[in-house]
């Protein structure tokens, strides 16, 4: 394989040309058919050392990166630290350099704080993976947000994507705005004013050519209606303290995906979840059974596309 | 003890002075100017100023010195090194030490470290309330009779109007400034950065710039109310400048200082997630310095103030949001401003020298200094304005590093700092 990605790192797609993403969803569909294989290993990373590093619990992304490692035969650690053994003194910069001390080719990360990836890229030396970082980006969901749409609509280029919930504290939101956009989609974004500021249509800059190509919807009608993907964000039950929405149950009633606000999209509109779900908040349970969602399709496809970053980053060889 | 800076080219913008004059000086005054071809005094020691700037000595009215407390970041003898190394012989430590300079004992201490580090002058600004909770005034006619010039609770505003207002008419009656720094922390709570493009961008929740201006906005309010002198510190937002603008034109008692970050940076430097560039007021956008450049350009902005503010390198090793907010900035200033004001055309030398000498010093009603008139007390800033160098962390005098401007090359320094007449720096 050719690597269509030369980068040391994977921080963000903000920072990624629309190459490098079709690069890194074109890797992917390579390593798609490993793990429907009988034996699900390819001896790529072999030798290779990743580390999982998380600050900030999440099952699903920790588990599908190990699993890309091991397909890999990559050796994974998974190092779970509390962000509070960080206010004991240590600073982030002595966890890295300790980690780095033991020699890994790649550090995946997640952690509540944006930025943390860009910091820990400055003084690692290994490869650094973004799993997610605060209210920033979380690449590899974008990656595979994209693969699943790719799969159902074979192309980006004019695609309606509506975007709803917390779009304000969103890194699957920023991460799918950047990339979407950079591929020819347009997005709207939707949800309660407090959540979706007016400026948030200044996320991809004239600058970049991409000005038109994110819409800030007043409702989430607008927004649903004859879009070709719904994707819809898992609301964070801790926002309802800090006010931004009075009550879960109106969230429900006002911006929640119910079947009747489905009907407003196109006839062959799919239906997107980065999970876990609040069942009945930010999705009714029948339209995340329906045949038109793909919750199940981006889990699988996480995996692939992992495998792929793991390996564009850490340079593993081809045979496979 | 005589000692003769001859020479030299004599700004003194409050004695409207911008000349060719050697200055003489005895018993740590000024004692005479000679204009260049009158005849050297017997005796002296002379200092050569020939192609150098001799101006008042610089005061900074905000700056962070960390002791009592906080020792590991800064001292007020370390803070003082610094501040001569950047020509400044006076400067006015904020009362966020620990404990909070809220009474008399902790404003005399300062003074008195200060006297015993023998480098540059300490005004310490006093509390406005107890504790800087924000609720009970504190003893500020003590704290004035100790050495107390202002009273401020700086970083931590005081959000009771009602407070604010009581404060103001009790600080009236001492003479002392209220110094605000605006923001209405319902507004700010959280952030770690300018509210804007690039906040979005970085996903860092952001400080809007109208937190700045209500805030700005109800003190002159208050202002206008009390007949209360306010400062409003490092002011970094469009609607604050224009407030303080206005403010001005109606008569109200308002005066401001700038810092050399809101006028050099934009909020764009935080791309990186370098803690180094996070700081509160937050790097504003281009439109905001735009207008602050203007308000330096018309006046509006009366001084430049570093809010020097140390921090030790673990705490800037942290998380962006976890990291303490403040930047180091004594030695840094002369140089922001030589670069960003004088050399781009923005302001005159004169015009420089006055927003970092006479101003502060009429600000703070600071006797004798800020002038160099003879009868004042020598005080003395000497700057070679064409020379060229680079300012290093690594060799701050600081005991913290963090400044955003390592490896900045300037043109224009101080060279040496004369503090009542005493060589305390020579570059
Ligand atoms: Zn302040």
């Amino acid at each position: 394989m050719d690597k269509p990605f030369r980068r040391r790192d994977l921080l963000g797609i903000r920072d990624l040309t629309a190459a490098e993403i079709k690069g890194i969803l074109d890797t992917s569909e390579n390593f798609l058919e490993v793990n429907v294989r009988e034996i699900k290993k390819v001896p790529t990373l072999r030798g290779k050392t990743v580390i999982n590093l998380f600050f900030e619990n999440s099952t699903r992304t920790r588990t599908s990166f190990e699993l890309a490692a091991k397909r890999l035969s990559a050796d994974a650690v998974n190092i779970s630290v509390a962000s509070s053994s960080l206010s004991k003194g240590e600073t982030l910069v002595d966890t890295a350099l300790n980690l780095d001390a033991m020699n890994p080719d790649c550090i995946v990360v997640r952690h509540g704080s944006a930025g943390v990836p860009y910091q820990l890229a400055k003084v690692s030396k290994a490869a650094i993976i973004n799993a997610g970082d605060g209210s920033n980006e979380h690449p590899t969901q974008a990656l595979l947000d994209a693969m699943t749409i790719r799969e159902h609509k074979k192309q980006f280029e004019g695609l309606e994507v509506a975007i709803v919930g917390d779009i304000l504290h969103s890194r699957v939101a920023r991460s799918n705005i950047h990339l979407l956009t950079k591929l020819g989609a347009r997005v709207r974004v939707a949800g309660p004013g407090t959540l979706v500021p007016p400026d948030f249509i200044h996320l991809v800059g004239a600058d970049e050519g991409r000005s038109t190509q994110l819409i800030v919807c007043e409702h989430i009608e607008e927004a649903i209606r004859g879009a070709d993907v719904v994707m819809i964000l898992r609301i964070q039950r801790e926002r309802q303290d800090a006010a931004y929405f009075p009550t879960l149950r109106e969230y429900s009633i006002h911006y929640g995906l119910t079947n009747e606000r489905l009907d407003l999209a196109k006839k062959d509109a799919i239906v997107l979840h980065p999970g876990p779900m609040n069942r009945g908040i930010e999705i009714a349970s029948e339209v995340a059974d329906s045949s038109r969602s793909l919750i199940l399709d981006q889990v699988k496809y996480g995996v692939a596309v992992r495998m792929a970053v793991l390996y564009l980053v850490t340079g593993g060889s081809a045979s496979a | 003890m005589k000692l003769f800076i001859a020479n030299g080219h004599l700004i003194d913008p409050a004695a409207q002075e911008n000349t060719g004059m050697s200055v003489l000086i005895e018993d740590g005054k000024v004692s005479a100017w000679l204009r260049p071809n009158e005849t050297q005094p017997e005796g002296c020691e002379v200092f050569d100023a020939t192609g150098l700037l001799v101006a008042p000595g610089f005061i900074d009215l905000h700056v962070h010195l960390r002791e009592p407390g906080q020792e590991h970041k800064e001292t007020i003898a370390s803070g003082c090194a610094a501040a001569v190394a950047g020509g400044w012989t006076s400067v006015c430590p904020m009362p966020n030490t620990n404990p909070v300079n809220d009474n008399a004992a902790i404003t005399r201490y300062m003074i008195e470290q200060a006297e015993h580090a023998g480098s540059a002058n300490v005004f310490p600004i006093g509390a406005i309330t107890k504790s800087s909770d924000g609720a009970e005034l504190a003893e500020m006619g003590e704290m004035k009779a100790a050495g107390a010039v202002a009273v401020s609770d700086d970083g931590r505003p005081v959000p009771n109007a009602g407070i604010m207002r009581r404060a103001m008419q009790y600080a009236k009656d001492f003479g002392l400034p209220v110094i605000d720094h605006c923001e209405d922390k319902s507004l700010s709570a959280g952030g770690v950065m300018h509210e804007g493009r690039v906040s979005l961008l970085l996903g860092l929740k952001g400080m809007p710039a109208l937190a700045e201006d209500i805030d700005a906005v109800r003190d002159i309010i208050l202002a206008q109310d009390t007949g209360a002198h306010v400062h409003i510190a490092h002011v970094s937002t469009k609607g604050a400048v224009e407030a303080v603008r206005r403010a001005k034109n109606e008569g109200i008692n308002v005066t401001c200082e700038v810092t050399p970050h809101h006028f050099t940076l934009t909020d764009k430097y935080v791309e990186g997630y370098d803690t180094n560039y996070k700081m509160a007021p937050p790097l504003r956008s281009e439109e905001h310095v735009d207008a602050i450049i203007e308000g330096i350009k018309d006046g509006t902005i009366d001084a430049i103030a570093t809010d020097h503010a140390p921090h030790h390198h673990d705490e800037k090793a942290l998380e962006f949001d976890r990291a303490p907010m403040g930047i180091t900035g004594l030695e840094t200033a002369v140089g922001l401003a030589f670069n960003e004001l004088v050399h781009k055309g923005i302001i005159s030398l004169e015009r420089l020298v006055e927003m970092c000498s006479a101003n502060p010093a009429r600000i703070f009603s600071l006797e004798g200094r800020g002038t160099l008139r003879p009868g004042s007390i020598a005080d003395i800033t000497v700057i070679d304005p064409e020379l060229k160098w680079a300012y290093s962390n690594a060799e701050s005098r600081s005991r913290s590093r963090n400044s955003p401007f390592d490896g900045w090359e300037f043109t224009g320094r101080a060279v040496a700092t004369f503090v009542s007449g005493r060589l305390v720096f020579k570059a």
